[in-house]
């Protein structure tokens, strides 16, 4: 695969809430391949909680009657993209569950692109991003159905919680369709948390950043619902959710 | 010994003048029934007691077991020993009630300076208090309200009270939504709860049932935002009969 020389530009969709000038900084991006072979079922995570700024780009082949779930915990650096693109076989099956957890000014994206090529693939994506402090979070999923994929069962869940008004979400679902026979849904939200429930919590004696952390620990964690690795990852974001509050 | 002590309380909401100037003593081993038609200020009353954003006081003073009850956070009042009853108990998907109120039992304790409770301890309490309630435990295994009926909200809500184990209990409109039986089951828990010399309960209510199983040393009618009369037992029974209106008029 080529690697694109030239630094993008906000004119460019896929970049339009990046930050240019630190991904100036780990500019050109090596794409890493992952195949899926027809029949086999995988799974990896990409944890991103370190200091240095990183931009990934993923191209995932999910090839006929494979199964890949792919968890993705983005909170540590400044700046943390990861880009996806994702192509699914005839009835292939394609998880992606994803938690961004920024405070300061970080920046954290996931961009994904996920190509539904042939008939009856299934594809999942459950994205939660929580937002303190003048963070930005992101995340921009395109949808494609080629012509002649029936059978497609395509679903996007994006929620985002700001814990200060100064925190910035953003979210663009995207759906291309051209075959005939396709189940596609997608949710939206940008939201702060329940004011009641944090009310409830600390009538019972919760102190209010435990009440909080509840609430946010219960969030994030739909992004790791059925993963292979589905405790530790909670508790890596727990741990990353303590710094963020 | 006087575990509540309210005078003049004062409080608006949006603007709007709620309580107006509302006075009471509780003393504990005292079960006081707060009664009222629609609007009077019964559930703001609660919610100000225990410390709702956006039900602050604006004038007078509540004084609980020797604190100043206005001065201290929700969380505070709770571990000095008040427990809010919900009408309406919030659904917190996702927060098992196990881990949630282990987790307030336990915080809690360390406002107070006791031991925490380690999970088998808290386990076994939870069971017996949810036996009392006949509540299946395996409800508290679930998310916190969620997919709950109103009555087993409620049988819910007076579970949490017996593992928080408070002085004073407010509980507001408990017996909304109840069926006969699940009216009788959260009565005869109050009354295992908190039925003790050394506690006290605020029954808010517009019904007379709920006081055939927990019956109140006094009952206090709320109308405009402040207590208007204060009576026995029988004052609800007259309320039953002739209408607030009539009563407090």
């Amino acid at each position: 695969m080529n690697v694109a020389a030239t630094l993008p530009t906000r004119k460019d969709e896929d970049f339009r809430y990046t930050d240019l000038d630190a991904l100036a900084g780990v500019w050109p991006v090596e794409q890493e391949a992952v195949t899926v072979p027809a029949g086999e079922t995988q799974a990896m995570q990409v944890i991103e909680l370190g200091e240095a700024n990183v931009a990934r780009h993923l191209v995932i082949s999910v090839e006929d009657g494979a199964a890949f779930d792919l968890r993705i915990l983005n909170g540590g650096p400044a700046f943390g993209r990861i880009a996806l693109d994702v192509r699914l076989g005839k009835g292939a099956r394609f998880t992606l569950g994803a938690a961004q957890l920024g405070n300061g000014s970080q920046t954290l994206e996931v961009v994904t692109d996920v190509n539904h090529d042939a008939p009856d693939a299934i594809s999942k994506q459950i994205i939660r991003t929580v937002l303190a402090g003048h963070a930005v979070g992101t995340y921009l999923g395109r949808i494609a159905v080629a012509r002649g994929a029936d059978g497609t069962d395509a679903e996007q869940s994006v929620r985002a919680m700001l814990l200060d008004r100064t925190a910035t979400a953003n979210a663009r679902p995207e759906l291309e369709i051209y075959a005939d026979d396709v189940k596609a849904a997608h949710g939206c939200a940008v939201g702060e948390l329940d004011a009641q429930g944090l009310f409830y919590l600390q009538s019972r004696g919760l102190t209010p950043p435990q009440a909080k952390r509840l609430m946010l620990q219960a969030f994030v964690a739909e992004a790791f619902a059925g993963a292979p690795d589905e405790e530790a990852l909670n508790q890596a974001a727990l741990e990353r959710l303590e710094t963020v509050l | 010994m006087t575990l509540l002590q309210i005078d003049n309380l004062q409080n608006e909401i949006a603007g709007k003048p709620i309580l107006k100037g509302l006075s009471l003593t509780v003393n504990a081993g005292e079960i006081h029934a707060i009664m009222g038609p629609n609007g009077a200020g019964k559930s703001t009353f609660g919610y100000t007691l225990g410390g709702r954003p956006g039900y602050e006081a604006t004038g007078g003073s509540v004084m609980f077991d020797g604190q100043d009850l206005l001065e201290l956070e929700p969380h505070e009042r709770a571990a000095a020993g008040l427990f809010l009853g919900f009408q309406y108990p919030v659904e917190i998907p996702g927060v098992s009630f196990v881990q949630f109120l282990r987790e307030a039992a336990n915080a809690q304790r360390k406002v107070r300076g006791e031991a925490e409770l380690s999970g088998g301890e808290f386990l076994k309490l939870a069971r017996e208090k949810a036996g009392l309630l006949k509540l299946d435990m395996d409800m508290l295994k679930r998310p916190v309200n969620v997919g709950f009926s109103g009555g087993e909200k409620k049988r819910a809500e007076m579970v949490q009270m017996g593992i928080l184990d408070p002085k004073l209990a407010i509980l507001d409109e408990t017996d909304s939504g109840l069926d006969i039986d699940a009216l009788r089951i959260c009565g005869e828990g109050i009354n295992a709860i908190m039925r003790k010399p050394d506690k006290a309960v605020l029954l808010i209510t517009h019904y007379q049932r709920l006081l055939d199983y927990v019956k109140p040393d006094f009952v206090h009618v709320l109308a405009g935002g402040r207590i208007v009369k204060t009576g026995g037992p029988e004052l609800a029974l007259q309320l039953e009969d002739e209408g607030y209106e009539a009563v407090a008029a």
